[in-house]
C-alpha cells in the first residue's frame, strides 16, 4: 500500500505567504479568545474543593444545586461527568471552612437528600498550592523552549532552532485558544500534554530541516526554495503516517480512556493536527524568510564531504 | 551485511527474558491479604510473633495461602476476601486484646499472588498510585513561623534564668515576632550580656541599639539555628504522623517530606477521610508527675488496694499499673528535646532531656527534694494516659540537662526519645491538598487506562502490518517488545503507576512506531531508487538511526521538563514517558533490526523484501517489491 505517489515536488514555498497568514489569524484568534475568555482552570490551579458523587439513578442536578445552596456556598459550578449517574461539584475554596468540613458537609446534605448518593472522589487544593503549580507549569514550559532552541541550535543553526520555536509555539498557543473558546477545563494532565506535543512536534520540524541540510549538500544547483519543496515533498508521507499512527493511539485514549482522560487527549489531538501543520508549513517557511542559505549548514562548502560517513554535519535523512 | 554477531542477539534474548520474568508478576493479580504490623515502636514483630498468627489461625481454622515475615511485618495470603476478613477478626482477637491500647496493627491488604520464585527474584508487580487503588492523600504544611516563634519564647525564657544566675540586671526581656529584645540601663550591663550570649547562646545573633534612654539588645536565631529548627520541627512532625497513622490500621501508609516544610500522606485503601484527618490533626500532650510511693500507692500498684486520694492509675507500656500524683509537675511544653545517647562513666544507654528555663528551675528544686523517689512521664492522646518510663531519681539536676538511665537497650533508649520526642506535633499542620479516590473509581480507572493502550495498540499494529508488509509485522512485534520492557522497568523501579502513567504508556507507543516508521519509509525510498534489497535494508537503517535520536532528544527534553517541575498526576506521566523514550530506542531500532537480520540476512540473493509498495514516480514501472 502507498498513500503518497507524489511525482513532482509541490511548490510549497511559493504558498509560503498564505500559510503564513492562515497561521498568523489562528494564533491572533487564539490568543484573542485567551484573553477575551481567559482558560477555565481545573481545581488543581484555583484552589478549592472537586467532589465526585456517584448515584444510583440518573442524577437531577437541580436537586445537588439546591442541596448546596442551602448551605450558603457561593459559586458552586455542579454538572454531570462521564455519565448521568455520576455528578461533578466544583466549589471555590472558603476562608474559615477546612477542606475537611466543606466536603463533610456538602457530603450530609446530599446524602439527605439522596441516600443513594457515594462519594467517588474529592480534592481539595489550597491556594498557595495552585498558584505554585501555575509557576511552575511556566517554569516548565520556559525549560522546554530553552531545551530545544539549544539542541536545535547546536545540531543545526540558530535560524532554524527559532523557527521551529515559533512554530511550535504557534500550535501550544492555539491548543490554549481551543481551550479557551469552548471553556474546556484546562487540568494538570492537559498541561503535561501540552508539552509533550511540544516535544513531539518539533521532531516533525527537525526531520524537514534535515533533509533541507542534507539537499543543500547533495543538490548544488537547486535555489533555496526548491530545496525546501523537495525536502518536504520527500518527507511529507513520513510526516502523515507518524502523526496518524500516534493519533490512532490518542484517539483510543478519547474513547476508551473515560472523562478523566478526555481533555488529556484532546489536547493531544488539537496538537499533533497543527503540529503536521505547523511544521510542513509554517517551520520551514519562517526558516526561508530568516534568510537560511546553503553556507549556514554546508560549511566548508566542498562536494567531496557529500558522503563522508564521519562528517559531523552528516545529518539523518529520510 | 545485514548480520548480527551472536552476542548482540544475545543482548536481545538477555533483555527479553529479563523484561519477562519482571513483567511477569502484574498478570498473577492480587489477592486479599492480612497484614500485621508494630503499633508502637516498641513493640516488635518477629517469629514469636509468627508463630502467635499461624496459632490464632489454626484455631480459628482458617488456612492462609502463603504466610512470610518481611521487613518487620506479616503477611497472611487468603484465597477469598470471606476468609481474609475472619482471619482479621482472629488475629485481631489474639494479638490486641485491648482494642484501646493497641501493639499491633491488624490491617487489611492485597497481596501479588505472583510464587515465591518471583519475590525471591524481587520481581513485584508495578506500584499502583492511589487514583488505581483508591486512596486518600493529604498534603500538610507545616507552620514553620510557629515553630520559630516557639523556640523563640523558649530562648527567652532562657535568657531570663541565666541573666540573673549571672546577676546582670536587665531592664526586660520580650518576645517581638521570632527575635527577643533586650533592655538595659547602661552600656556596661549591656556589654556584660552580650559578652554572656556569645559564650551560652551560640544559636543566637545579637543587634545592638539606642532607644532613647535605653540601651537595646535585639537576639535573633542565626539562620542556620533557625533551618536545624524547622528540620526538627519537620522530622517531630513526621515521627508523630507515623504514630498516628499507625492507628488507623493501613497495610503500606506513605508519609514523606516534600520540599522544605511539606508532608505528603498517603493512606491507600482508606475511606475514611473524616476520621483520618481527624487523626492527623490530633495533639498530644506529656507531664511530669511523680510516682505515689506511700503504702497505699504500692498497695494500689500491686492490685491489693484501691488507688489512694490525689492519686491517679496508668498503665505503663507493658501494661503494668503505675500509681502516680495527680499534681502536675511539667508538661511537655517545657520539654525541649529527647536524644537517645550513653552515659559517659557507665557506657550504658539513656535518654537524654532538654528543658527550657522555666522547666529546670521547677526540675531542678523537685529533684533535690526528691532524691531517692520515683518520677513518671506520662503521655496523653486522647485522653489516654500512658507511662512513657518511671525512673528514680538519684541526685539532684540543674541546668535543664536530665539523663534517664538504668537498664535500658539501646533500642529502649531509641524508643524511649522517639516516644517523648513523638508525642506532640512540634509545630501545627495544615492540610493544603486532599485527595480522595474511591475504590471502584480506582479499579475503573485501570480498566480505561488498560483499554486505552489495548486498542490504540491493536489500532497501530494492525495499521502497519496492512501498509508495510512483513515489515510491519516486525515493528509491530518491536512495539510489543517496548511495552513489555517498559512494563518491567516500571516494576523494576517500582515507580508508581498512575492513570496519567498510563495515559503516557499509550502516548509513548504512538511515538516510539515513529521510529519503525523512518526506517520502513526510509527503505522504501532506498529501494525506489533502484538499491538492492540487503543495501536497502541497511542503509535504511542507518541513515534513520540519527533522525531518530534527534527526534527523541527533543521528546525527552520536555518529558525531563515535566519531571522536574512537575507535581502529582504530572510526575506520574512524566516517569513513564521519559522511560518509554528511553526503551523504544531499543526496541524499535536494535530489536527490529535483529528481527529483520534474522529474518533476511542469511539470503545471499534476496530478490525482494516483503514492504508494501514501492511506488516510483516513472509511473509504468510500479513495481511491487515483494
Amino acid at each position: 500500500m502507498e498513500f503518497f505517489k507524489i511525482k513532482r515536488d509541490i511548490p510549497f514555498m511559493r504558498h509560503a505567504l498564505v500559510f503564513n497568514l492562515v497561521s498568523f489569524l489562528t494564533f491572533a484568534a487564539a490568543v484573542f479568545f485567551l484573553f477575551t475568555r481567559g482558560l477555565h482552570l481545573s481545581v488543581e490551579f484555583t484552589g478549592g474543593t472537586l467532589m465526585e458523587v456517584s448515584y444510583s439513578q440518573p442524577a437531577d442536578l437541580g436537586t445537588v444545586r439546591n442541596a448546596i445552596a442551602k448551605l450558603g456556598y457561593q459559586d458552586v459550578q455542579v454538572q454531570n461527568f462521564g455519565t448521568a449517574r455520576d455528578v461533578l461539584i466544583r466549589m471555590p475554596a472558603v476562608k474559615g471552612v477546612s477542606s475537611a468540613q466543606q466536603s463533610d458537609q456538602v457530603m450530609a446534605a446530599l446524602t439527605a437528600a439522596d441516600a443513594t448518593a457515594s462519594l467517588r472522589r474529592t480534592e481539595f487544593v489550597g491556594p498557595q498550592v495552585g498558584d505554585e503549580l501555575a509557576a511552575d507549569g511556566l517554569k516548565a514550559l520556559a525549560f522546554v523552549v530553552v531545551g530545544i532552541m539549544i539542541y536545535l541550535a547546536l545540531r543545526f543553526e540558530w535560524k532554524f532552532a527559532v523557527a521551529a520555536i515559533i512554530a511550535n509555539l504557534h500550535d501550544v498557543i492555539i491548543i490554549l485558544g481551543f481551550f479557551a473558546f469552548f471553556q474546556w477545563e484546562f487540568s494538570l494532565p492537559v498541561l503535561a500534554a501540552v508539552l509533550a506535543v511540544l516535544g513531539y512536534s518539533v521532531n516533525e520540524s527537525v526531520v524537514i530541516f534535515d533533509r533541507i541540510r542534507e539537499n543543500f549538500r547533495r543538490y548544488r544547483k537547486m535555489n533555496t526554495v526548491e530545496i525546501i519543496d523537495n525536502a518536504i515533498t520527500s518527507t511529507i508521507s513520513r510526516t502523515i503516517i507518524t502523526h496518524g499512527s500516534t493519533q490512532l493511539m490518542v484517539l483510543s485514549m478519547l474513547l476508551f480512556g473515560g472523562a478523566t482522560l478526555h481533555y488529556f487527549a484532546l489536547a493531544l489531538t488539537i496538537g499533533i493536527l497543527f503540529g503536521i501543520y505547523s511544521s510542513v508549513f509554517v517551520a520551514a517557511a519562517i526558516a526561508m524568510w530568516l534568510g537560511i542559505r546553503r553556507e549556514d549548514l554546508v560549511k566548508g562548502g566542498g562536494a567531496r564531504k557529500e558522503d563522508d560517513p564521519n562528517d559531523p554535519n552528516a545529518g539523518a535523512v529520510v | 551485511m545485514n548480520r548480527y554477531p551472536v552476542w548482540k542477539y544475545a543482548i536481545i534474548v538477555i533483555a527479553l527474558l529479563v523484561g519477562l520474568v519482571y513483567t511477569l508478576p502484574n498478570f498473577f493479580g492480587e489477592a486479599p491479604a492480612v497484614q500485621v504490623s508494630a503499633a508502637k515502636a516498641s513493640q516488635k514483630v518477629d517469629n514469636a510473633t509468627l508463630a502467635r498468627v499461624e496459632e490464632a489461625l489454626k484455631a480459628a481454622g482458617l488456612k492462609a495461602d502463603a504466610i512470610s515475615l518481611e521487613g518487620g511485618s506479616i503477611r497472611a495470603r487468603f484465597a477469598s476476601t470471606d476468609d481474609q476478613l475472619k482471619a482479621k477478626d482472629a488475629i485481631q482477637k489474639v494479638l490486641v486484646p485491648d482494642a484501646a491500647d493497641p501493639g499491633y496493627v491488624v490491617a487489611l491488604n492485597l497481596l501479588s499472588r505472583s510464587p515465591a520464585w518471583l519475590s525471591s527474584l524481587h520481581a513485584a508487580p508495578m506500584y499502583l498510585g492511589l487514583d488505581l487503588r483508591g486512596g486518600v492523600h493529604f498534603m500538610l504544611q507545616v507552620d514553620m513561623p510557629a515553630a520559630l516563634t516557639k523556640r523563640a519564647e523558649s530562648l527567652a525564657g532562657d535568657l531570663r534564668t541565666v541573666l540573673r544566675e549571672k546577676n546582670i540586671r536587665h531592664g526586660g526581656i520580650s518576645r517581638n515576632g521570632q527575635s527577643i529584645e533586650l533592655r538595659f540601663r547602661d552600656v556596661a550591663t549591656r556589654d556584660a550580656a552580650r559578652r554572656v550570649l556569645a559564650d551560652q547562646f551560640a544559636e543566637l545573633d545579637a543587634v545592638e541599639t539606642q532607644d532613647g534612654t535605653d540601651y537595646k539588645l535585639t537576639a535573633s536565631l542565626k539562620p542556620q539555628a533557625a533551618r536545624t529548627v524547622q528540620d526538627q520541627a519537620l522530622k517531630q512532625n513526621i515521627t508523630t504522623l507515623h504514630n498516628r497513622i499507625n492507628e488507623l490500621g493501613v497495610a503500606e501508609p506513605v508519609i514523606q517530606q516534600q520540599g522544605l516544610d511539606r508532608i505528603v500522606v498517603q493512606l491507600p485503601g482508606v475511606q475514611d477521610t473524616a476520621k483520618a484527618k481527624d487523626i492527623l490533626g490530633r495533639t498530644a500532650t506529656l507531664e511530669l508527675r511523680m510516682v505515689d510511693e506511700s503504702a497505699e500507692g504500692r498497695a494500689a500498684e500491686t492490685g491489693t488496694g484501691p488507688v489512694p486520694f490525689g492519686a491517679e492509675r496508668y498503665p505503663d507500656r507493658s501494661g503494668q499499673a503505675v500509681i502516680v500524683k495527680k499534681q502536675v509537675i511539667l508538661t511537655g511544653e517545657n520539654l525541649t528535646d529527647a536524644q537517645p545517647g550513653f552515659d559517659g562513666q557507665t557506657q550504658e544507654p539513656t535518654v537524654n532531656l532538654t528543658l527550657d528555663a522555666k522547666g529546670s528551675r521547677i526540675f531542678k528544686d523537685i529533684t533535690r527534694e526528691n532524691v531517692g523517689k520515683r518520677m513518671a512521664i506520662i503521655l496523653f492522646e486522647k485522653g489516654k494516659g500512658e507511662v512513657v518510663t518511671a525512673p528514680v531519681i538519684r541526685t539532684e539536676i540543674g541546668g535543664g540537662r536530665v539523663q534517664i538511665s538504668g537498664r535500658m537497650t539501646t533500642v529502649e533508649a531509641n524508643d524511649t526519645a522517639l516516644l517523648l520526642r513523638a508525642g506532640s506535633l512540634a509545630a501545627p499542620m495544615e492540610i493544603i491538598e486532599e485527595r480522595t479516590i474511591g475504590p471502584s473509581l480506582g479499579a475503573e480507572n485501570i480498566a480505561k487506562g488498560f483499554n486505552s493502550v489495548t486498542w490504540g495498540f491493536v489500532a497501530v499494529a494492525v495499521f502497519m502490518c496492512v501498509y508495510y508488509m512483513l515489515f510491519g509485522v516486525f515493528s509491530s512485534i518491536a512495539l510489543a517488545v517496548n511495552l513489555l520492557l517498559l512494563v518491567a522497568v516500571l516494576s523494576m523501579l517500582q515507580a508508581t503507576l498512575t492513570l496519567p502513567g498510563m495515559a503516557a504508556m499509550a502516548l509513548v507507543l504512538g511515538m516510539a512506531i515513529d521510529a519503525n516508521v523512518l526506517i520502513n519509509e526510509r527503505v522504501r525510498e532506498e529501494l525506489r531508487n533502484g538499491a538492492s534489497p540487503q543495501a536497502a535494508i541497511h542503509t535504511g537503517y542507518d541513515r534513520a538511526w540519527a533522525t531518530i535520536i534527534d527526534s527523541n532528544v527533543t521528546t525527552l527534553i520536555a518529558g525531563l521538563a515535566l519531571l522536574a517541575f512537575g507535581s502529582g498526576p504530572v510526575r506520574g506521566f512524566a516517569v513513564v514517558h521519559c522511560l518509554g523514550i528511553l526503551t523504544s530506542m531499543f526496541s524499535a531500532v536494535f530489536f527490529s533490526r535483529g528481527l529483520v537480520n534474522l529474518w533476511y540476512g542469511r539470503q545471499k540473493k534476496l530478490k525482494s523484501v516483503s514492504i508494501g509498495t514501492v511506488w516510483r514516480p516513472d509511473g509504468d514501472a510500479a513495481a511491487k517489491a515483494e
